[in-house]
């Protein structure tokens, strides 16, 4: 650039400069006045309505209904219990059917096969006892709840629903501090935390954008999900007379559901009154008019977007975390395998947690992805009791086709009522995925701001778990 | 008009509303392009849809304000060229208070698009306008996607598209994304403003208070002497006078005077206002 041409520039921003002086603080109004009186009169020109009286408008029925002070959020729960009712008794078959295919027929199958080849027993144990099994484990635990699951999710936001939530539950946010839209991302952090921090570039202030990442956790994600329907219908589900279980199980998960919904609010409340404090900026929220869901496109975007991605990414950490269990499973150090020596280790803090040192190592193991953390506490409860019905040795997966069979498994492990209630609550509240952690650093480019979205929910998980486990022992409950 | 070197120019042939060959979605194979369009519009109102129609990719589209919050690229084919397909996220307005209308204006501005491809719901087509009123500050060179005709049909509205292209002086073709209605259409007049076969005219906002046009004059002469050609003179000159931080980075670094990418340049004389070619 000549020096000419730079003077020549310095010199047009001095001119703007000082006629910016004289036009005064009113002119960025006048000019987005004068464009939306443009807009306002070419529409007007281009659009007519033929019918005078405008028909019944089934659109504003609907939302005078599902957004209406009274109705709304009642609502709103009764849909997602619907929900996760129609995913909890539909997803028993299927898994069934999995894993008799899978683990029945194809496992001992495979043994043979291996045996016959002559592969030596190390290898075959961790191929097949360790990967395979912890493969087909996910598979049938996993795909037949997210199969029903996702589709109707994307039915409802297809349809529209989703932002009705957003405006049922902004002024709830607005009073924690938070942005409207943060309602928003929180509903996207039910498909994927890493998506809902994505999401949050929706959010203008870096004060809120930054609130909305450090609570986006606390959507049960679809690694989670499994778990809390799982988990429900063994020991909460089981406890209701059978006509009933479906409907208390899915009661149950729609309640840690709001429960995170709660813990959203409250983490945001407490940010915005320490760390972040600030103004709250306004915002509209535009109500998509409601469209027929397009089936084709939802099962596509449930089954191969949703289903197929969260299973393909359980699977890719299921495999080497399968590998790992086998090992930890079956290296002895002294007296004892690895596993038991850290199960024990770590026994004394889930005590005190109201969980237990499987739980804990489970956890340690699935950090990379919540989705196989029910797999990884299985595997570990028959080991540790050595359960000798069931699994063909250490670090075996074993076939639990039904769930009163999982729930022997857990019982024989020492899981009672507590230990259920408590892995539910741990699952809700701790640190994010690795997935989760690395986006939210990609976004807010702060490894401070990261190491608190992980600190932070683990603090509050262990605390809660803390809390619940002496409180149910006090009462004697437990 | 391209003429055809093979058979001699028959009338159907040079005729505009020729199919001219079908589409080729080529995903993400962008090797290299003859033009970029990029796709613009307020949120929900189907762009993605638009894309993953033209480029066959599956950019995830939802009923859901916001989708979009990453710049998405793919690419397509049509008679015989090739075109690189840019989804901004989707805005209100261009005025860059948040990153999303950040990503999008800079693109528009500096990316200098050879077509931006504006999307919008026809049943909101008064909102939508005002987005689409500051694109037409930043570049002519506009088709207007007028997006969820269904939805319009549903509502018992009727939207006079060739009003609407006379009056915003661009091409403007009624679609049904989702169910590819009116796509061919809507390619047809990407196309021709592309190849420079339809020139537009975009219609530009009215600023009536004497004060702002005493305002604008001296400031639009100097832009227009140190930039040559910038096509959006009057439209920096207002992002001057609202101190806009990134546009004064831009003047200072004399960033506008970089070369556009090669295209038909608009023609200097006033053309006659352009009506949908293709509707």
């Amino acid at each position: 650039m000549s020096s000419r041409g730079q003077s020549q520039r310095e010199e047009i921003l001095a001119c703007a400069q000082s006629l910016r002086w004289e036009l005064g603080a009113q002119f960025h109004e006048k000019l987005v006045e004068s464009i939306y009186a443009d807009a306002a009169r070419i529409a007007a020109r281009a659009v007519t309505r033929p019918g005078a009286t405008p028909r019944f408008d089934l659109d504003r029925a609907i939302d005078r209904l599902v957004t209406s002070r009274r109705w709304g959020i009642p609502l709103m729960v009764l849909l997602f219990a619907l929900v996760f009712w129609i995913t909890i008794v539909g997803a028993n078959y299927p898994s069934q059917f999995l894993a008799s295919l899978l683990v029945d027929r194809l496992y001992p199958w495979l043994r043979e096969g291996a045996a016959a080849l002559g592969l030596p027993a190390w290898l075959r144990g961790l191929g097949i006892d360790g990967v395979y099994l912890a493969t087909a484990w996910v598979v049938s635990v996993m795909l037949p709840p997210m199969a029903i699951f996702f589709p109707l999710f994307t039915f409802l936001e297809d349809f529209g629903y989703l932002p009705r939530v957003a405006f049922n539950l902004d002024n709830l946010f607005r009073r924690a501090g938070a942005h409207g839209k943060q309602a928003l991302t929180m509903m996207m952090g039910f498909g994927c935390n890493a998506a809902g921090v994505t999401a949050t570039r929706i959010i203008d202030s870096p004060r809120e954008r930054l609130i909305a990442m450090l609570t986006n956790n606390f959507s049960l994600c679809n690694g989670r999900w499994p778990t809390q329907i799982l988990i429900a219908s063994l020991f909460i589900g089981a406890l209701a007379p059978p006509y009933l279980a479906g409907l208390v199980s899915a009661a149950v998960v729609v309640g840690v559901a709001l429960l995170g919904v709660l813990l959203s609010l409250a983490a945001s409340w407490f940010l915005s009154r320490t760390a972040l404090r600030g103004e709250v900026s306004t915002f509209s929220l535009e109500l998509p008019p409601y469209r027929p869901p397009r089936l084709g496109q939802i099962i596509y975007t449930s089954l191969i977007d949703r289903t197929a991605f969260v299973l393909w990414r359980a699977l890719v950490f299921a495999a080497p975390a399968g590998a790992v269990i086998w090992l930890v499973a079956n290296v002895r150090v002294a007296d004892a395998s690895l596993a038991e020596h850290l199960i024990h280790f770590l026994d004394p803090l889930g005590f005190w947690l109201g969980l237990n040192g499987v739980i804990l190592l489970a956890y340690l193991i699935a950090i990379p992805a919540n989705e196989i953390v029910i797999p990884t506490v299985l595997m570990l409860t028959v080991l540790t009791t050595r359960l000798t019905g069931v699994g063909g040795g250490a670090g075996v997966m074993f076939e639990l086709d039904n769930p009163a069979d999982t729930l022997a498994v857990l019982r024989a492990g020492g899981w009672t009522l507590l230990t259920g209630v408590n892995l539910m609550l741990f699952s809700l509240i701790h640190n994010p995925c690795s997935t989760t952690l690395y986006t939210i650093y990609k976004e807010s480019g702060s490894w401070k701001w990261t190491g608190v979205a992980a600190a932070l929910p683990l603090a509050l998980g262990f605390a809660v778990c803390f809390v619940v486990a002496q409180a149910w022992r006090w009462l004697g409950a437990g | 008009m391209k003429p055809d070197p093979q058979s001699a120019p028959v009338a159907c042939e040079t005729c505009p509303s020729r199919p001219r060959g079908g589409l080729l979605r080529l995903g993400l194979r962008l090797s290299h392009w003859d033009y970029v369009v990029a796709l613009a519009g307020n949120p929900n109102t189907g762009k993605s849809t638009v894309f993953n129609q033209l480029t066959g990719l599956r950019q995830h589209t939802g009923n859901w304000p916001g989708k979009t919050v990453m710049r998405a690229e793919g690419g397509f084919q049509f008679a015989g060229k090739r075109f690189k397909l840019v989804d901004l996220p989707g805005t209100y307005s261009l005025l860059a208070t948040s990153p999303d209308e950040e990503v999008a204006r800079n693109f528009l501005l500096f990316g200098r698009p050879d077509v931006t491809l504006a999307v919008v719901d026809a049943t909101r087509l008064e909102r939508n306008l005002n987005l689409v009123l500051q694109i037409l500050e930043i570049t002519p060179r506009v088709v207007l996607c007028l997006n969820l005709m269904d939805q319009a049909q549903r509502l018992g509205l009727q939207v006079d598209d060739r009003r609407l292209a006379r009056d915003l002086g661009i091409p403007v073709v009624p679609v049904t994304a989702r169910y590819r209605e009116g796509l061919d259409a809507l390619l047809q007049a990407v196309y021709d403003v592309a190849t420079g076969a339809v020139v537009c005219r975009g219609y530009r906002v009215r600023h009536e208070d004497p004060e702002l046009t005493r305002a604008l004059e001296p400031l639009v002469a100097r832009l227009q002497r140190a930039f040559p050609g910038l096509p959006n003179a009057r439209w920096v000159a207002l992002r001057l006078l609202d101190g806009d931080e990134r546009i004064i980075e831009a003047v200072r670094t004399g960033e506008f005077s970089e070369p556009a990418p090669a295209r038909n340049e608009t023609p200097p004389t006033p053309a006659p206002p352009v009506t949908a070619t293709a509707t």
